[in-house]
């Protein structure tokens, strides 16, 4: 057992850190930094500078494109992307829809896609979720019929994420009611601007709109975007949820928010000290801190075993990651106090430079909190997670 | 970055599993806590043989020269088979010894297992902070008279020699003035009062009065001795962290099996969500604690005092709090059968409960965590 990065990953380290500090764009970080909406120019913007460098899909083959990197060094370069607030590259395309086509769609698809998810061409979306089918993903039902060389698409998705601006939407779709359910689905890719197809904004809790329900009327989707074999979506579906299993927990991004709040914590005064002094406050977020300490050796623990296919020790990191995400924002509301309340969309959006409420640091603190409920329930709700544990690790 | 252990690595824990589960049995374990000495002379030598007393300690003096990450192995078998032996006093003891220098003669016999170790650091009113001490340390001759009563000394009567915390100068709750010394049990003026602990080792009260030593039973430096007796204790936590770990495996492995098999309501209980998300919650805190338990290993040899103390104490602390996790769940689980003597998941909830009190609460390591530096930001935001 040795738990140093060899010279060789520290140096890989460096090469990351040079490319981040020369190309990261100041205002990108800034936002991030400080908890501020990105728009849809934002993430195609940074999605593009990474593009030209060759390491938007660092997991990718390298023939379609990927970086031949180990599975540590796609953890360095994670961790140093959160550590330095860059904004995210969107999942949709690059990890969920991407590995996908790899696997089970044909040589067109492949030549025509995969260059253009690259690359950020498309903006992508996921199509699974629908009012009737959230955890029991299974039991959806957006009707696919053929008609020729079309089907005929009805129904509707819902918890679109950033569904608004998308160019693409993945699909699962019923094509054979008569079957088991999990045995009827299928894995469709439909063009947004197809007609037929409405979007309507979903407002958060924070009054962002970060979620769609797409409508589904008669939409005509050629039978050529079907990838792989009819009815047999279930098993890309699951294919596509059992990857990327170790960014899931999201530990660089947590350790900058944890660094933002001790920082916001020493500013902020409780009887006359900082209130990181206070051992109640400090306890806190030593707790988490070291949480997060045994989530990041834990993380490094999946990723030594990589290789050896993707497993559910994801849903470990998962349940954990997501449940420390959460405990930050709340730490930092607890750490503002009375500053929580006031609530500026203008400042939050870019649109005003400056809070009207005083400080820029605290405004967005309250909106994060409450967005950051949405981990422990998207992409599988922790209790689904918690089954996935018992049935796949524990045998229960 | 390597998470594998080495070949003899894995051949030590390997030699010890078969030997506890061939010769350790729970029913032999039960027999040894409730005979006259509570351990077990036959276990001891076989542990020897096994060169378990030589692995931590220097090669100078007969060892191995293991590191942490050795140890982390065999404490990890020690707690799944819920040993007893003197062995955590002992190798504590030793690394005392290595860590101030000198003392060869005493470690050759530690290696050989012809001589075991205690360790009497705590006092009634030290609690968790070790540096707290009233016993006294009085110059005298060229050696020492050394006053005062040690407190739940593990497996203090059990040892042929005591490493013994004392005073020679400073404030009683300074770490200032803290001298070391090597003691015989059978010195003029020590008496050890032996009894049973709850969870199923011993320990002793060991009361020191007029204690004649002689300059060579001081261990390093007089009045110098916090940092070691830092580092030791750090080393003492690092063991415990893994012997838990092994406890935990084992307590873990019974409860999931006990669902399995524990039919209620027409089907095995493991069937019901409430229990299997307990139980995903004990996996969760479990490959938690045992990723901290790791990190400690790796670094409680460290030379970097200031990383070694917070890793530590990040350790300590996660461990403790998934012990009690961990133990507690398990009982319950178990319902009825829990709370018995006959079930060997309830002592391994024992021995967890009390590791997580023993060098070191969690509040107590939370508390050391935020005084290192590191904690407070450098930077304003
Ligand atoms: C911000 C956000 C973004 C999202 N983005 C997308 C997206 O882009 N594309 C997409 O397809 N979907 C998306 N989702 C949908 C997401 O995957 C679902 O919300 C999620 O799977 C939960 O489904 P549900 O909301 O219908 O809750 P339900 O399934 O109705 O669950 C309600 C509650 O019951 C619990 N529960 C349900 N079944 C069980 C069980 N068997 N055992 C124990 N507890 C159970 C759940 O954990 C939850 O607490 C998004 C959701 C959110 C909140």
């Amino acid at each position: 057992m040795d738990l140093h990065y060899t010279a060789g990953e520290t140096a890989f380290r460096d090469t990351v850190r040079a490319f981040l500090d020369s190309h990261l764009p100041a205002d990108l970080q800034r936002k991030v930094r400080q908890h501020l909406r990105l728009t849809k120019d934002d993430y195609v913007r940074w999605h593009k500078i990474v593009a030209q460098q060759g390491w938007a899909a660092p997991a990718w083959p390298v023939e379609y494109g990927g970086t031949g990197w180990t599975a540590v060094q796609r953890h360095i370069w994670e961790d140093e992307c959160a550590r330095a607030a860059t904004p995210p590259i969107l999942p949709f395309g690059v990890n969920m829809v991407a590995p996908v086509i790899m696997a089970f769609a044909n040589a067109e698809q492949k030549a025509y896609y995969l260059p253009r998810i690259l690359n950020c061409d498309d903006w992508w979306c996921q199509g699974y979720s629908e009012p009737g089918a959230g955890s029991d993903l299974a039991s959806l039902k957006t009707t696919a019929e053929r008609d020729g060389d079309h089907y005929i698409v009805n129904g509707q998705k819902t918890w679109t994420t950033l569904g608004q601006h998308a160019d693409m939407i993945f699909c699962l779709v019923r094509t054979d009611s008569t079957v088991r359910k999990q045995e009827g689905i299928s894995f469709l890719l439909i063009d947004m601007k197809t007609p037929g197809i409405t979007v309507r904004p979903i407002i958060m809790l924070d009054e962002e709109h970060e979620v769609n329900e797409v409508f589904f009327d008669n939409v005509r989707v050629p039978v050529s975007n079907l990838v792989g074999q009819e009815n047999k979506g279930w098993t890309y579906a699951k294919y596509l949820l059992g990857h990327e299993r170790t960014g899931i927990a999201a530990v660089g991004r947590s350790q900058r928010e944890l660094t933002f709040l001790k920082q916001l914590a020493m500013r902020q005064n409780k009887r006359g000290a900082p209130l990181l002094h206070d051992p109640a406050f400090a306890a806190k977020v030593a707790h988490l801190e070291i949480e997060l300490m045994a989530l990041e050796m834990t993380v490094l623990r999946v990723i030594s075993e990589e290789g050896k296919g993707p497993g559910p020790q994801a849903s470990m990191l998962k349940v954990r990651g997501s449940e420390l995400q959460q405990q930050l924002t709340e730490l930092m509301v607890e750490a503002i106090g009375p500053q929580a309340l006031p609530f500026d969309p203008d400042f939050l959006d870019g649109s005003a430079p400056h809070s009207s409420a005083g400080d820029d640091l605290a405004a967005p603190l309250a909106a994060y909190y409450f967005n950051y409920r949405k981990t422990s329930i998207y992409g599988g709700s922790n209790e689904i997670q918690k089954n996935i544990i018992t049935q796949m690790i524990l045998g229960l | 970055m390597d998470f594998n252990f080495n070949q003899e690595q894995q051949q030590f824990a390997d030699a010890l599993r078969r030997w506890v589960d061939k010769d350790y049995r729970f029913e032999t374990r039960q027999a040894i806590i409730h005979s006259a000495t509570g351990t077990s002379d036959a276990a001891w030598a076989t542990l020897a043989e096994l060169g378990m007393t030589a692995l931590p300690l220097p090669a100078g003096a007969g060892g191995f020269d293991g590191t942490a990450v050795d140890m982390l192995l065999v404490m990890q078998e020690l707690g799944r088979g819920l040993v007893v032996e003197p062995y955590l006093a002992t190798v504590l003891g030793a690394r005392f010894l290595t860590l101030a220098g000198g003392h060869d003669g005493v470690l050759e016999q530690v290696a050989g297992g012809s001589l075991k170790l205690a360790c009497a650091l705590g006092e009634q009113q030290s609690r968790h902070d070790l540096h707290d001490i009233a016993t006294t340390a009085t110059a005298s001759g060229d050696g020492f008279v050394l006053d005062g009563v040690k407190t739940v000394v593990l497996h203090g009567a059990q040892a042929g020699a005591l490493i013994v915390s004392a005073r020679s100068g400073g404030r009683q709750d300074g770490t200032d003035g803290i001298s070391l010394f090597l003691v015989p049990a059978d010195a003029p003026g020590v008496t050890v009062r032996d009894y049973r602990t709850i969870d199923g080792q011993r320990a002793a009260t060991v009361t020191l009065v007029q204690v004649v030593l002689g300059h060579e039973a001081l261990i390093g430096q007089a009045g110098q001795g916090w940092p070691v007796l830092d580092a030791a204790l750090d080393y003492g936590a690092t063991l415990l962290c893994a012997e838990a770990v092994g406890a935990m495996d084992a307590i873990f492995a019974a409860t999931l099996e006990y669902l399995k098999t524990r039919q209620q309501f027409g089907a095995p209980i493991g069937k019901f969500q409430a229990l299997q998300h307990r139980m995903a919650d004990m996996f969760i805190h479990l490959e938690q604690a045992r990723s901290m338990a790791m990190l400690a290993a790796a670094k409680a040899d460290s030379n970097d005092v200031a990383e070694r103390r917070r890793t530590v104490s990040a350790a300590k602390a996660r461990v403790g709090l998934a012990a009690t996790f961990v133990g507690q769940q398990a009982v319950q689980l178990h319902g009825g059968m829990g709370v018995t003597d006959e079930l060997p998941a309830a002592h391994h909830f024992k021995r967890l409960s009390m590791i997580a009190l023993t060098l070191g609460d969690v509040e107590h390591h939370i508390e050391r965590f935020i005084a290192q530096p590191g904690f407070l930001p450098t930077e304003t935001a």
